[in-house]
């Protein structure tokens, strides 16, 4: 007994007697946490439009900063070689829903998602074989040096990632909620069928959507490269944005942002004051394990929306 | 179908599959050495395991440009992609162990996990199996682990030399000093254990341990207890892949000083400096070779192979550290072969052949000469007991720019090393009913 109340109630001492590092460990998660919406956000916008989790969101993130990185070793400047990425991502889109999804229309959303595994091997290798399986080195002149701020530790890189998820996060709002092709595709995500009778073009909606996801993955893939170099662990990132899906909701923009921070915070604080205690190393299932938690209350995510059926 | 038509078709699939009928001594007379190559060049590691494959099959190629082969028996290679998957690497092993006149002359597996998967294996098949610093460090006995080597250091002699290293830059003594131990959460993070916790105690350090779970590409967590909250003197880190570079950026993130982080040779490429940019100037990593380009060997490969246009890779990763990891682990097979041959001669030689060659290894200043290694790597010799052969250990830093030696080569504790290689080696003895082998009548 004393050991269980040791391991729950012993980390919250140390967490009393040492407020300071305590909120330095919740910063750092919150700011960690807008890492994991960057690419949240990429998976929410092509399920939010299409009804499908695209498994090849990872892919993307890889293949962008792969892009933009091989541009600009060819010698195009910063800015050419950012657009140049961008273009290639739309490109992309065209391709896939050309090529895949086009023909799947109407099919079973298992269909398309096993179509979207399809699509990540062949990103991963095609663009590895593009530009080459090296380590790259990203640098976009993002100061990295650690700053105090009222004796709290911060990172500037972290603090300029949160800044670029925020404006993105926002934009994207704005485009869903007040346009005419946000609402275009809100009304695509609803019902396929129905959108197309009342003279919605779903092929239209599909490329513009997988591009968006394109631009959102070239930010998430700049951001992560810059921290971990350009390189196929790029793609597995995605395994990080999955239980903010899971916690957030997957039709959910907020919702992205929001379970990222909850994800971000959970794991490290459980990582930091209770891992060592069970032998450490924790943070990664123990985001899934809070994603979980949280499904007993809202099976549909925090903010994802409520699916009811007539029976 | 006519007669005739059906009778041709029959003559040309008898022809066809006549080799596959013949028997093994008939296609023996190749003079031809089959060394296979499992490597890995996709997935998260392939950015490592390409230049070490790359190194590993340019060696071969300048030794068939440069000498004929080995006493005049040619070279033959095939390279196997096991993406670092210990399932694949098993599948790649029983696909290439059977090839060439006398079957795979030895294994090179290039992961901890898949050495562990092939320790029976090679053993009942009679093929050496190569572990260069990685693997189970309890093979370096040779009574228990007759078909392994793992020359020419392991990751106890490591670990203990890291240790001595911190030692030694902190005055002679680490009583009441702090090191943390960063590892990859696997059998090869876990692995050097034994040896810290033990020098922990030994030597009055408090050791504070850091599991991290695979691939490694977020420790935000740990740094921060790292760097804010236990302020170790020193970090000691056993990474592999994207873990590396992660750690060195989160480390300068929380001003950890990047002179006082020290890495396991897997962490000790370009690969692993490069992303962090100058976030990685200071940082330090264990090496058992030398890198660069400036060795004879080194330009005996650029004269026969590369400039030729024979190169297996691209000519950025010649002279990287992982390169020409993988060019010294090719020289330990070629100077295995060598040796057996002064034994049982210039032919091609057995998987059986080749190991005694490994056993009986003397890689002394004068042939380290002739290999074209001098300054390269140290001097190493194995026995029939020891198959670890040499142990030293040096530390290189980097500069921004390039790997320089910080240390000279540091002499592992081999008293003690050898009686933990003997628990570990007896302990598997006994789970797998194994009786040592008597190393005085060997021969």
């Amino acid at each position: 007994m004393d050991a269980v109340l040791d391991f729950l109630f012993g980390p919250l001492k140390e967490i009393w007697a040492y407020p300071t590092f305590f909120v330095e460990v919740v910063v750092g998660g919150l700011l960690t946490g807008v890492m994991y919406s960057l690419v949240a956000l990429g998976f929410v916008l092509i399920f939010k439009a299409s009804g499908v989790f695209n498994f090849a969101q990872g892919a993307m993130v890889l293949s962008a900063a792969l892009s933009f990185v091989g541009f600009n070793e060819l010698g195009a400047p910063l800015w050419l070689a950012l657009v140049l990425a961008l273009a290639l991502m739309i490109g992309l889109a065209f391709v896939i829903e050309r090529v895949v999804l086009r023909p799947l229309v109407n099919q079973a959303p298992i269909i398309l998602f096993m179509a979207t595994i399809g699509v990540t091997f062949f990103i991963d290798g095609f663009f590895q074989m593009l530009w080459g399986e090296d380590v790259k080195r990203l640098d976009v002149g993002i100061p990295k040096d650690p700053i105090e701020i009222s004796g709290v530790l911060v990172n500037t890189f972290d603090i300029v990632a949160a800044v670029v998820a925020g404006t993105l996060v926002a934009t994207l709002a704005f485009f869903f909620q007040s346009t005419r092709i946000g609402r275009a595709l809100r009304a695509v995500a609803d019902d396929h069928q129905a959108a197309q009778s009342v003279g919605i073009p779903l092929q239209t909606i599909w490329v513009i959507v997988w591009s968006v996801a394109g631009i959102v993955a070239l930010v998430a893939g700049i951001m992560w490269g810059s921290k971990l170099g350009v390189q196929f662990s790029l793609a597995l990132v995605a395994l990080k944005a999955l239980p903010v899906l899971i916690l957030g909701g997957f039709t959910s923009i907020p919702g992205a942002i929001i379970g990222g921070l909850i994800i971000g915070v959970g794991e490290k604080v459980a990582e930091v004051f209770w891992a060592e205690k069970i032998g450490g190393g924790i943070e990664d299932w123990f985001a899934y394990i809070l994603a979980l938690f949280f499904l007993m209350f809202r099976p549909q995510g925090l903010f994802g929306e409520r699916i009811i059926e007539r029976v | 179908m006519s007669l005739y038509r059906f009778g041709s078709a029959l003559l040309g699939a008898a022809i066809l599959a006549a080799p596959m009928a013949l028997p093994a001594p008939a296609l023996a007379q190749a003079n031809e050495q089959f060394i296979p190559s499992l490597s890995y060049r996709t997935g998260p590691f392939g950015p490592n395991g390409t230049p070490f494959a790359d190194g590993y099959l340019d060696y071969f190629k300048m030794i068939n440009a440069r000498d004929g082969g080995i006493n005049g028996v040619k070279i033959t290679y095939e390279e196997c992609e096991t993406a670092y998957n210990t399932d694949r690497g098993v599948e790649c092993y029983e696909r290439v162990k059977a090839k060439g006149p006398t079957g795979a002359t030895a294994i090179v597996p290039l992961s901890t996990g898949i050495t562990y998967a092939l320790i029976e294996r090679t053993a009942q098949d009679k093929i050496p199996m190569l572990t260069s610093g990685y693997g189970r460090s309890d093979g370096s006995d040779g009574r228990v682990f007759p078909w392994m080597f793992t020359l020419p250091a392991t990751y106890y002699s490591q670990m203990d030399a890291i240790v001595q290293f911190i030692k030694s830059k902190e005055g002679g003594a680490l009583k009441g000093k702090k090191i943390s131990y960063i590892y990859h959460d696997s059998a090869f993070g876990k692995e050097p254990l034994p040896v810290i916790q033990r020098l922990s105690k030994e030597l009055g350090f408090e050791l504070s341990e850091f599991p991290v779970p695979n691939p490694g590409v977020e420790q935000k967590a740990i740094w921060l207890r790292i760097g804010r909250q236990i302020r170790p003197n020193y970090v000691i880190m056993w990474g592999w892949g994207v873990m590396n570079p992660t750690a060195i950026t989160e480390a300068a993130a929380v001003g950890f000083p990047r002179d006082k982080f020290i890495g396991v040779w897997w962490a000790g490429s370009e690969q692993d400096v490069t992303p962090p940019g100058d976030a990685a100037k200071g940082y330090m990593a264990a090496n058992f070779h030398g890198a660069g380009k400036d060795y004879k060997f080194m330009r005996d490969i650029e004269n026969t192979v590369l400039k030729p246009g024979q190169g297996t890779g691209e000519a950025r990763h010649v002279g990287t550290v992982l390169y020409n990891r993988g060019a010294i682990n090719a020289a330990m097979v070629v100077e295995a072969v060598r040796t057996a041959q002064e034994r049982y001669g210039n032919k091609p030689m057995t998987g059986e052949q080749v190991r005694w060659g490994f056993e009986n290894l003397n890689l002394n200043p004068q042939r380290l000469a002739s290999m074209g290694f001098e300054g390269f790597m140290p001097p190493l010799k194995t026995s029939c007991a020891d198959h670890e052969g040499g142990g030293v250990v040096r530390i290189q830093q980097w500069d921004g720019k390039k790997w320089n030696w910080v240390s000279d080569w540091i002499e592992p504790n081999r008293k003690m090393l050898r009686e933990m290689y003997e628990a570990g080696s007896a302990q598997y003895a006994k789970e797998k009913n194994i009786t040592p082998r008597d190393c005085a009548k060997q021969s």
